[in-house]
């Protein structure tokens, strides 16, 4: 029966059909993975040998390009902006969120469906649409060229999703445990702090990769808000970097190719926390 | 449970519904209500967007010169354009490619995360790398039509290629997250299902039309909705390649809010684009959760867990 359905399943219909929907899935892992190597290996060319020789490897290998950069201090201060950047913003609206989300979904109260209702609205909202106001207000605090100033307003366009799914992950979590707890004497502080939380650490995983994310990628808000470049996140150095060195080809895509690894490197490790994450917001949002 | 002192304990129970959310209270209506009232109350001015509060009221007037600019209806068009390229194109390959995946392919996990992948990395590192390879001089692209004698293009530079361009580092961008969704919707789906479809003797593409793809309806109205929302606040890859150019060819309304508000100093006339962006969302958002999303926010065949 296994076996014969096996064949059957309408995935294998024979040799040639499995043959060609093979190719489709090659063909298109080409047109994803050829811009990366091409980035790559270009990294590894003088610019001279990039424009004779696109496709082919490196001949001779020139690992100045990322060495140079690698030795410049202004990368590293980019990077390192970003890191902090992306730590407090994931902080803040976690821990905002994660408060809310507990009243939410554990609290009976006159408006609790229309306040989350107003919570749950700002997801569709494009950030773009308040990125004009937001830096007239920033002016007004004081916040310009401080990474408060990003980290705050990152913070609040991320709580929406967070709340949505931390208030599901909450909500799954039996009321047994909560009257125990109550029984025991414990404030609802310390059930949430002591109990719900940890209990939702998977939960909780799954938020703050996807802060770091957004954040990590945000460029509209840094661009607006920094023009100190040593405040600049990584975004927009490799659009600085571009400017200054549009002519030379292979230095600016060695430069977006070391850019990429601290994204690639977090995504190999945190990527089944961000896929359930995006899943789950985009399901239930 | 009982409770003795029931006043005392609703009072404490308000004050902790309080405490806890009054930090997300504040950080929303500072950051996100507040920016949104305050656009609509700059754009019946005319503001330069210096210090202080606008005066110069000038009521209707930025959002008569707005539907009156060939370059906003342009926005508008190329948006209409890339909604409708994305739902066309992008998410048909993104749900034939996790149809796929789906299915014993040798090297399927690779697959699944080289197409992911691209999703993590920023808008600003795709604009860059794609500048390049679609650079008309000695980009990639041009390079590899040469294989196939075709004649090389001016992609980015090119008004009449510009969008189709855009198009092409979007779909690069974000297909693998759409595949994504449609992965994870395709493994709700109960095996039973599909399974008695084929022992009633529907073939593989029957199975895909009658069982798969309605069940994969809430998946595929989501993945729509978000192409949508993402067209509309399309900024970074812009900004970045073209700036909006060739000759306003590539601007998106939240390229063109940016160049008045930020580069032209004309605030009120931004803040009115930034409004006419939210009432679309809005409008959009409404509609569409009302007349295509409904059947999937009640009832009991939806995927919504732990709703209620």
């Amino acid at each position: 029966m296994s076996a014969n359905r096996h064949r059957q399943s309408p995935t294998s219909g024979g040799p040639l059909r499995s043959l060609s929907l093979h190719a489709i899935v090659v063909i298109t892992a080409l047109f994803v993975g050829v811009p990366l190597l091409y980035g790559v290996l270009g990294g590894f060319k003088t610019t001279r040998q990039l424009s004779s020789n696109p496709l082919g490897l490196p001949d001779p290998w020139v690992p100045e390009n990322y060495t140079s950069i690698l030795a410049s201090g202004s990368f590293w201060q980019m990077l390192w902006n970003s890191t902090y950047i992306a730590v407090l913003t994931t902080l803040v609206v976690v821990a905002v969120s994660a408060l809310a989300a507990f009243v939410f979904a554990r609290f009976a109260f006159r408006g609790r469906e229309a306040l989350f209702t107003m919570f749950a609205a700002g997801l569709m909202f494009p950030f773009a649409v308040a990125i004009l106001p937001l830096f007239v207000l920033l002016r007004m605090f004081g916040l310009l060229d401080n990474p408060l100033g990003v980290i705050l307003p990152q913070a609040a366009f991320g709580m929406p999703m967070t709340i949505i799914i931390l208030r599901g992950f909450f909500r799954a979590i039996p009321g047994e445990i909560e009257e125990a707890a109550i029984l025991d004497g414990c404030s609802p502080f310390g059930f949430f702090w002591r109990i719900l939380l940890p209990m939702a650490r998977p939960a909780i995983a799954t938020v703050s990769v996807l802060a770091v994310v957004n954040s990590w990628n945000q460029f509209m808000l840094p661009l607006v808000v920094f023009s100190d470049d040593s405040f600049f996140t990584i975004p927009l150095g490799v659009q600085q970097f571009q400017g200054q060195y549009a002519t030379d080809i292979a230095r600016v895509m060695a430069y977006i190719v070391v850019a990429m690894l601290p994204a690639l490197g977090f995504y190999a490790v945190a990527e089944r926390q961000l896929v359930s994450g995006l899943t789950a917001g985009a399901v239930k949002g | 449970m009982k409770t003795t002192r029931p006043r005392s304990r609703r009072l404490r129970g308000f004050t902790t519904i309080l405490l806890f959310l009054l930090p997300a209270l504040v950080l929303f209506f500072g950051l996100v209500v507040a920016p949104i009232l305050l656009a609509f109350y700059a754009s019946v001015f005319k503001w330069n967007g210096m210090r202080g509060l606008p005066t110069d009221f000038i009521g209707m007037a930025n959002f008569t010169r707005l539907l009156a600019d060939e370059v906003f209806l342009g926005d508008l068009w190329r948006g209409l354009l890339l909604i409708i390229l994305s739902v066309a194109i992008q998410l048909p390959l993104s749900l034939g490619i996790a149809m796929l995946l789906n299915q014993k392919i040798r090297g399927r996990a690779f697959f699944r995360l080289l197409f992911f992948a691209p999703y993590v990395l920023s808008e600003a590192i795709t604009a860059v790398l794609f500048m390049m390879i679609l650079s008309p001089t000695d980009g990639l692209a041009n390079y590899i039509l040469g294989w196939f004698g075709v004649d090389p293009l001016d992609w980015f530079a090119d008004p009449s290629t510009v969008m189709m361009s855009v198009f092409i580092v979007m779909t690069w961008k974000y297909f693998g997250f759409h595949m994504i969704l449609y992965i994870a919707g395709r493994q709700g789906i109960p095996k039973e299902l599909t399974e008695a479809a084929q022992i009633d003797g529907a073939t593989g593409w029957k199975v895909f039309r009658y069982v798969t793809l309605p069940l994969l309806g809430p998946t595929i109205r989501i993945s729509v909705f978000l192409s949508v929302i993402g067209a509309i606040q399309l900024f970074d890859l812009v900004w970045i390649i073209t700036g909006g150019g060739p000759s306003h060819s590539s601007e998106t309304m939240a390229v063109t809010m940016f160049q008045f508000g930020f580069k032209r100093f004309q605030v009120g006339y931004a803040s009115a684009i930034s409004v006419v962006m939210f009432l679309i969302s809005l409008v959009f958002a409404i509609f569409y959760q009302r007349y295509v999303m409904r059947r999937d926010l009640e009832g009991a065949s939806t995927v919504l867990r732990d709703q209620r």
